[in-house]
């Protein structure tokens, strides 16, 4: 198609507009907007600083397991586990953390790191079991993160009898929980840290982009020397940690192991995924959108509770919200062919 | 109605509309227009089809003769111009409105179901019913006839995903025969065709000649253009160049009015200075039973052709070679080293590069920008990073470099691949190959799907590499290409190689004769 000519009339020019704009930006930057928007409407309270900080802070651990659910997303399937993995690293770090602590009360700093170290394990262990399953059996992301998230459900009541696990040391909560440096929340510091290590990785190393091939097109990239099973398994083992390290982080804010938190972990961290247009064809994915998709949720959360919605209510509202952003990128896809057909 | 009561009626239309016939065209297209927002894919095309003739649309890749055939198909409405059909102005808006008036496409892409069975398949959407059930009965019947009526020697009851790929083509073609057909458009029907059946699809093409339906023929393949065009119209660029009878047209003047340009050969002279030896392989053989015991070698600045029939084994034993297939016997050395067993990675770490038939299912990151898939094979090497970082600016610069090499067009390199035209996805997979330094390539089918005018630039490609010193394996099912690029031809059949060639022994006669089982002569 050798020439291009602009021949159509104007009106239809300023819907291409839209659409190319669409096109380009996706639905999430229209999302927050209107958000902002409503919810500044709808509460006083909302647009303060004190508030957004502590939006940032409560968005802080799904963000990170958004950021684990991507890569999955990303290599062409999803982890339906984390909220498992958050359950099992709860308990596992809880238990381990408040024993050591009880046989050497003197050592408190080496019980936090020793029980963090445990928990996270814990966690990534069911990452690595998703991760051999897919990569090595071939078994389908759905089945194995569904089986491995009853599996770990399971593993964390039966640990606890379904009770919370207390008895961990104060400086472990006062910490990681509440601690602030520079007025800035403890948390938002790992974070932040995780998404720069993160960022690095995917976009400045060849392994970071193995992730994008696999997802991509997956012979053309075994066919180009690229190890697939073991990209698959890196997903999977990575995906399990980043959960665990937010599991470790909610455990150090509510200063309690649980079995029963995490349980909107999976559905959550995906809507985040989608909303920032990560493609759940695989492939397509950028991690800066992520983290705005995973804080465009907290602040959707954190404004229906100022506006006094019902919890209740607030399920019904992200799961149509998932919906709404499915349904965009499918349109977008629509505009993308329409475009350049 | 049953589809052999059709068939009584193209016979009976051949007599008695004769007259009706010769007053108007089959099918008329006057002045079409077809707008996608900045760019013209279709600018005012004419042309007319007779009754009882192959029309051939010729063009490169992006001329506009897909568009044109979607609107014939109605699966896209034009937005300007009009459709006659029969001397009546008509609007095609829909697949089905067209199918009524008996104007059907087989397009490239199948629109099988490979879980069902060719029956099923046939009749999808038009099952005989009788009080709201299956008529399993009436169904059976009109499959039956439908293939009957075509010479079509299919199995009825076998799953559509256990044919061979030229089987589903024709089930493809049947699935147009269910209704009564005047105007039949044939997308490149030969692409994935051995020799053989494309000579049985030539025997009912022209068999639907005599029964006075119109046939639109797209193909990028002169010898099939000589064989059962009638008349050729070109486009290019979305305009309408010239239509000129088939059988007085030279293969150049065809090449000009599609290129715009005067080209010169389509294959390069390629000289033969063969270097040390690369590959030797020594009775291989594979778990699945595609190859069964081939012994071979190349060496630098050689180019190899593998020829023979789909599924002879000549793409699985290149991949074998490749670490992609598991080896049950045999000795592969690479470079003077026993690499059997060695997996992909570490191959193509050594200096082997395979490129795949399919670039869409094998070849390419289709949502990915052309440079990443350009570079996906390198990584890990210099220029691209230092073995830890990407190197963002070098790779840019190499990208560059690559498509002004290959004259990529468009040359946006940030582009996604799938919005690139097939021969413009095929450069993008071919730039691998520069990429780091290769010793040995395969390239499986280079030239599929792709207009006469890339061709040649793959051509040149090839032979640039090899004058390089590269060892070249050149898989093809297509003939010309065996015969004009490689030194030596290897003739595969059933996982063996059935004969090899050299030099003026590689001549179509002598690599025919050996696509098919030596009869026990």
């Amino acid at each position: 198609m050798g020439e291009l000519q602009m021949t159509a009339p104007t009106t239809r020019q300023s819907a291409n507009l839209f659409k190319k704009l669409f096109v380009r930006i996706g639905i999430l930057p229209v999302l927050l907007v209107a958000a902002l928007i409503i919810f500044t409407l709808l509460s006083d309270n909302f647009l303060t600083s004190r508030n957004l900080t502590n939006v940032l802070r409560q968005s802080v651990y799904l963000m990170i397991v958004s950021l684990g659910q991507m890569l999955a997303l990303l290599t062409g399937g999803f982890d339906l586990s984390v909220g498992t993995i958050l359950a099992v690293t709860s308990v596992v770090g809880a238990l381990a953390m408040s024993s050591l602590y009880v046989a050497m009360p003197d050592a408190v700093w080496l019980a936090i790191l020793l029980g963090c170290l445990a928990g996270v394990a814990a966690g990534t262990l069911i990452g690595i079991c998703n991760g051999i399953g897919v990569a090595i059996f071939n078994v389908s992301p759905f089945m194995m993160s569904l089986g491995m998230a009853s599996v770990g459900f399971g593993a964390a009541l039966y640990l606890t009898g379904g009770v919370p696990v207390y008895g961990m040391p104060q400086a472990f909560g006062d910490t990681f929980g509440f601690g602030t440096l520079f007025g800035i929340p403890a948390p938002i510091y790992v974070a932040a840290i995780i998404i720069l290590v993160l960022y690095l990785f995917l976009n400045r190393t060849p392994y970071g982009r193995y992730f994008y091939a696999v997802g991509g097109n997956i012979k053309a990239a075994g066919l180009s020397g690229i190890n697939t099973k073991l990209t698959l398994f890196w997903t999977y083992l990575l995906c399990g940690m980043l959960a665990a390290i937010s599991g470790m982080l909610l455990t150090a804010r509510l200063d309690t192991g649980e079995a029963n938190i995490g349980a909107s972990m999976p559905l959550e961290s995906i809507a985040a995924c989608v909303i920032a247009g990560v493609s759940l064809r695989g492939g397509v994915g950028r991690l800066e959108n992520v983290v705005l998709g995973a804080l465009f949720i907290g602040l959707v959360q954190n404004g229906m509770n100022l506006a006094r919605i019902e919890s209740y209510l607030q399920t019904v509202v992200l799961g149509a919200l998932l919906i709404l952003a499915v349904i965009a990128d499918q349109v977008r896809l629509r505009f993308v062919a329409s475009l350049s057909a | 109605m049953t589809s052999r009561s059709d068939g009584q009626k193209v016979g009976q239309s051949g007599e008695v509309d004769a007259q009706a016939r010769n007053a108007y065209p089959l099918l008329q297209i006057h002045d079409l227009q077809k707008h996608y927002p900045g760019v013209i894919a279709l600018d005012q095309v004419s042309l007319d089809l007779k009754a009882g003739e192959v029309h051939i649309l010729f063009g490169e890749n992006g001329a506009g003769k897909s568009t044109l055939i979607s609107m014939l198909a109605g699966a896209v409405q034009p937005d300007g111009g009009d459709i006659r059909f029969k001397g009546d102005p008509v609007q095609l808006n829909t697949v089905h409105e067209a199918r009524a008036l008996g104007i059907s496409a087989v397009f490239q892409e199948f629109s099988l179901i490979p879980q069902l069975s060719v029956l099923e398949n046939l009749l999808l959407g038009a099952e005989p019913r009788r009080a709201g059930f299956l008529d399993k009965r009436a169904a059976n019947q009109q499959g039956r006839d439908i293939l009957e009526r075509l010479d079509f020697h299919l199995p009825l009851n076998t799953r559509v995903d256990k044919l061979t790929r030229a089987e589903q083509q024709m089930v493809e073609i049947a699935k147009a025969f269910r209704s009564d057909v005047s105007v039949l458009i044939l997308d490149e029907p030969t692409a994935s065709l051995t020799h053989h059946e494309t000579t049985q699809l030539f025997q009912l093409v022209r068999r639907l000649k005599d029964d006075g339906v119109g046939i639109i023929y797209i193909t990028h393949r002169m010898a099939e253009i000589k064989e059962i065009g009638d008349r050729i119209t070109i486009l290019r660029d979305g305009r309408y160049v010239d239509t000129v009878d088939a059988k007085s047209a030279s293969e150049e003047k065809l090449v000009n009015l599609m290129t715009g340009r005067v080209v010169g050969q389509v294959f390069p002279q390629i000289d033969f200075e063969p270097g040390a030896e690369i590959l030797n392989v020594d009775r291989l053989a594979t778990t699945d039973a595609m190859v069964r015991g081939v012994s071979m070698s190349v060496k630098r600045g050689e180019i190899v052709g593998l020829a023979g029939l789909v599924g002879s084994g000549k793409s699985s034993f290149a991949q074998a070679c490749f670490g992609a297939r598991q080896i049950a016997d045999g000795l592969i050395s690479f470079k003077r080293q026993n690499v059997t067993g060695k997996t992909m990675g570490q191959m193509l770490r050594g200096g082997f590069l395979y490129l795949p038939a399919n670039r869409h299912t094998d070849g390419l990151m289709l949502m990915r920008s052309a440079r990443e898939n350009m570079t996906l094979a390198a990584l890990d090497t210099m220029p691209f990073s230092n073995g830890l970082t990407l190197d963002r600016k070098a790779e840019a610069r190499a990208v560059d470099a690559l498509a002004e090499r290959l004259n990529l067009s468009p040359r946006r390199v940030e582009r996604a691949v799938e919005h690139f035209s097939g021969g413009n996805q095929q450069k993008v997979m071919l730039a691998r190959s520069l990429t780091r330094n290769f010793d040995l390539i395969a390239f499986d089918e280079p030239t599929v799907g792709v207009d006469v005018g890339t061709r040649a630039a793959i051509y040149e490609f090839i032979a640039q590499l090899c004058k390089s010193g590269v060892a070249i394996l050149l898989i093809s099912s297509d003939l010309p290409e065996i015969l004009n690029m490689s030194h030596r031809a290897l003739v595969f059949y059933r996982g063996r190689i059935q004969t090899e060639l050299t030099g003026s022994d590689i001549t179509e006669e002598n690599v025919l004769a050996h696509f098919f089982e030596r009869e026990a002569a």
